[in-house]
C-alpha cells in the first residue's frame, strides 16, 4: 500500500529537493556564465547572473593561448588507458574473490581499500623521484600508470560487490546443463556481468578524468591533461576568472556529456548491491 | 535407464558430518522424495548425487556405472532448483534450448524439442519473453522444460515449489505428478513438506541429521513408522505421542495414536478431556483436548458435523488396532 502523502508534505519536499539541486548545480552554471563575460564583468560588484554583454571573447584567447586539442587526447588517453588496463587486472581478481573467497578475502579487500585512505600527498616525494629517474614524468605512460593504481582498489570493489550478486544457483545450472567452465564464462557469466563492468568502466573514467593532484604534480607539457590545462589560468600574476571559466568549461563539458548519456549505469553503479 | 544407488556416501564440511554415511538404492522410474526438517542433510544429499558437492567418500552408481568422480554434465541428471535460476538475460526459448546447444544438438532439432517441451508445459505463448516477464509458476515451468528437453536419466529436483503461493503449490504438484506418469523418468524430489511428499513419492525417504530413517512407500510409513522420528513427521496432523502410565496400559514406553484413530464420545470413553481449541475446516474439525491424567495434550480429527465447542467435556478412545507402540529408545515395537 502506497503511504499518504499531504499536499503540503510535497511542497516542502520539493522545494527542498530544488533548492538543493541548484545550490550543487550553482558553481557549474555559475563558470559557465562567466566563461561568457569580459574579465572586468567577471570580476564586477555586485556581479550580474543573466544581464551583460554575451562574449565568446575568453574561448578564442584561450584557443590561441593553449593547445585544447592536445590537453583534450592527453585526457582521454589517461582517463581511458587506466580504466581499461584497471578492468583487465581487476576483473579477474574480483571474479576470484567473488566466486572462490578465502579466509582472507575480506582482509584482502579492506587492504585495497585502506591503500584509499593514505593521504595522496605523503607519498609525492618517493613517487615523483621514482617517476623522474625511470623517465615517466611528463608522459602519457606515467599517468596512466599512476592512475591505474589509484583506482584499482575502487574498480576491484565495484567488480567485486556486483559479481556477488550474481546467485551461484545460476552457475551451478548451467554446469549441470553441460557447460564447460568456458562456455559458462562466455554464455552466462559474461552477459549476467557486463552492466557491472560498464558502469564501472563509466564511473572510473569519470573519477580519472577529474583527478587533478596527480595529473598535475608529474606532467608538466606533453602530457599534461585538462586539470593542467585548467590550472594554467590560475597563474601568480592573477587570476583571469572569464578564461579560467572559459578553459574549465571546456575541460568539464566532454565528460557532463559523457555522464548524461550514461546516468542510467552511473546511478546502478554507485547503488550496487543496495537492493536485492 | 536411471536407476541409482549410493554405497556408504558421506559428505563431511570440516569436522561436521552432514552427512555420515548412507545407503540407498533408486530404482529406475520411481518416484523418490527425500523430506525432513531443514538442516537434515537432504539438499546436500540431491547436490552430492548432482555432482554439485563432492563425496567425502563412497559410491554413486548411475546405470550400473561409477559416476562419484564425473562432473555435473556427464551424469546425464537435470535439476531444477529452488530459484528456478534461470539465465536472467536469455529468452524462455534460449533458457530451454540451452542444455541442447552445450550438447552440441542441430539446430533443427533444438527447435523441435523446444516447442515440444513448451506445448507440453503450456509456454508456446511465452517463448519470446524474458524470464522476468513471467510469473513464478511459469518461471518454474521454465526450469522444469530446461530440465525435460534433454531425456535426462533422472530429474532432481531442490524445493521446487517452496517459492509459489498455496494454490499454485497445489497445481504444480499435480503437472509434476503428471509430468512422471507422462516421461516415466526417475525423479528425486527434495522437500520439507510432508504433504508434497505423501502425495507424490512412490518411495519417501525420511532423513534426520544426515541419516536415513525409513524408507518406504507414503502408506507404510503412515502406518508404520519405524520410529518416533518418522511417527512424529509424517502425517497431518501430527500424531499424538504419550508416554507415561497412559502408554503403559497399552504396553509400550511410549504410545502414538494418529489423530484420525481416535473416536470421540460425549459419554464415555478411555480418556477424558476438555476442549481447548476446535479448528473447523468444515468436511473436519480439529480438537485440541487437554487429557486429565497426565496424557496432556491431544489432537483429535473428528467430523465435521460433531458440534463441539471450547470447554466441553468429551471423551476420547484410540483404537486398539491403530496404536503404535515405542519402547526407550523411540523404536517401534511390533
Amino acid at each position: 500500500m502506497a503511504r499518504n502523502v499531504s499536499t503540503q508534505r510535497k511542497i516542502v519536499v520539493t522545494v527542498v529537493a530544488w533548492t538543493i539541486g541548484i545550490l550543487i548545480f550553482f558553481p557549474i552554471l555559475w563558470t559557465f556564465l562567466t566563461s561568457f563575460k569580459t574579465e572586468a564583468e567577471a570580476i564586477a560588484s555586485p556581479p550580474s547572473l543573466f544581464f551583460f554583454d554575451w562574449t565568446t571573447e575568453n574561448y578564442h584567447e584561450v584557443q590561441s593561448r593553449s593547445n585544447y586539442f592536445l590537453h583534450f587526447m592527453n585526457s582521454v588517453v589517461v582517463s581511458f588507458g587506466s580504466t581499461l588496463i584497471g578492468l583487465i587486472i581487476a576483473i579477474p581478481s574480483a571474479w576470484a574473490m567473488a566466486f572462490s573467497p578465502t579466509k582472507r578475502t575480506k582482509d584482502v579487500l579492506m587492504w585495497m581499500l585502506s591503500t584509499k585512505m593514505m593521504p595522496s600527498v605523503g607519498v609525492l616525494v618517493p613517487m615523483y623521484l621514482m617517476f623522474r629517474n625511470t623517465g615517466l614524468l611528463d608522459t602519457r605512460t606515467g599517468l596512466v600508470i599512476v592512475l591505474t593504481l589509484i583506482n584499482l582498489p575502487i574498480i576491484i570493489w565495484m567488480l567485486y560487490t556486483y559479481f556477488k550478486e550474481i546467485p551461484g544457483e545460476i552457475l551451478e545450472a548451467a554446469r549441470m546443463d553441460g557447460a564447460s567452465l568456458s562456455k559458462e564464462i562466455i554464455y552466462v557469466l559474461t552477459p549476467m556481468a557486463i552492466p557491472g563492468i560498464a558502469s564501472t568502466l563509466l564511473l572510473n573514467i569519470i573519477l580519472a578524468w577529474n583527478e587533478a593532484f596527480w595529473t598535475l604534480n608529474l606532467s608538466a607539457a606533453k602530457a599534461a591533461p585538462l586539470t593542467a590545462f585548467i590550472a594554467s589560468y590560475s597563474s601568480p600574476e592573477g587570476l583571469f576568472y572569464a578564461k579560467l571559466s572559459a578553459a574549465s568549461t571546456m575541460a568539464i563539458a566532454p565528460i557532463l556529456i559523457l555522464g548524461w548519456f550514461s546516468q542510467k549505469q552511473l546511478v546502478r553503479g554507485l547503488t550496487f548491491g543496495a537492493v536485492k | 535407464m536411471g536407476s541409482i544407488t549410493l554405497s556408504k556416501v558421506s559428505k563431511v564440511f570440516g569436522a561436521h558430518a552432514v552427512i555420515p554415511s548412507i545407503d540407498l538404492d533408486i530404482n529406475n522410474g520411481e518416484f523418490v522424495v527425500f523430506v525432513g526438517p531443514s538442516g537434515c542433510g537432504k539438499s546436500t544429499l540431491l547436490r552430492l548425487i548432482a555432482g554439485l558437492e563432492d563425496v567425502s567418500d563412497g559410491d554413486i552408481v548411475i546405470d550400473g556405472k561409477n559416476a562419484t568422480e564425473l562432473p555435473p554434465a556427464q551424469r546425464g541428471l537435470s535439476m531444477v532448483f529452488q530459484s528456478y535460476a534461470l539465465y536472467p538475460h536469455m529468452s524462455v526459448r534460449s533458457n530451454i534450448a540451452f542444455p541442447l546447444k552445450m550438447a552440441g544438438e542441430d539446430k533443427a532439432v533444438i527447435d523441435k524439442k523446444v516447442t515440444d517441451a513448451a506445448r507440453v508445459l503450456n509456454l508456446t505463448d511465452y517463448l519470446d519473453r524474458k524470464p522476468r516477464q513471467l510469473s513464478g509458476g511459469q518461471r518454474q515451468r521454465v526450469a522444469i522444460g530446461r530440465a525435460i528437453v534433454r531425456q535426462p536419466k533422472a530429474f532432481l529436483f531442490d524445493e521446487p515449489l517452496s517459492n509459489l503461493d498455496a494454490a499454485l503449490r497445489v497445481n504444480m504438484r499435480l503437472e509434476i505428478s503428471q509430468l512422471h506418469q507422462d516421461l516415466k523418468t526417475t525423479m528425486i524430489y527434495v522437500t520439507h513438506d510432508q504433504v508434497e511428499a505423501m502425495t507424490m513419492a512412490d518411495k519417501i525417504v525420511v532423513l534426520n541429521r544426515g541419516r536415513i530413517e525409513q524408507v518406504g512407500s507414503p502408506l507404510d510409513l503412515y502406518h508404520k513408522p519405524d520410529n518416533l522420528f518418522v511417527a512424529g513427521f509424517i502425517g497431518s496432523p501430527r500424531m499424538n505421542i504419550v508416554s507415561g502410565p497412559a502408554a503403559a496400559a497399552y504396553q509400550a514406553h511410549t504410545m502414538g495414536i494418529r489423530p484420525e484413530h481416535l473416536a470421540l464420545s460425549k459419554e464415555s470413553g478411555t480418556w477424558q478431556g476438555t476442549v481447548g481449541v476446535a479448528e473447523h475446516l468444515g468436511s473436519d474439525t480439529f480438537l485440541h483436548v487437554n487429557v486429565d491424567g497426565g496424557v496432556g495434550t491431544v489432537t483429535a480429527r473428528v467430523s465435521g458435523d460433531f458440534a463441539v465447542t471450547h470447554g466441553d467435556r468429551v471423551f476420547l478412545t484410540p483404537d486398539p488396532q491403530r496404536v503404535h507402540r515405542f519402547d526407550e529408545k523411540g523404536l517401534a515395537v511390533r
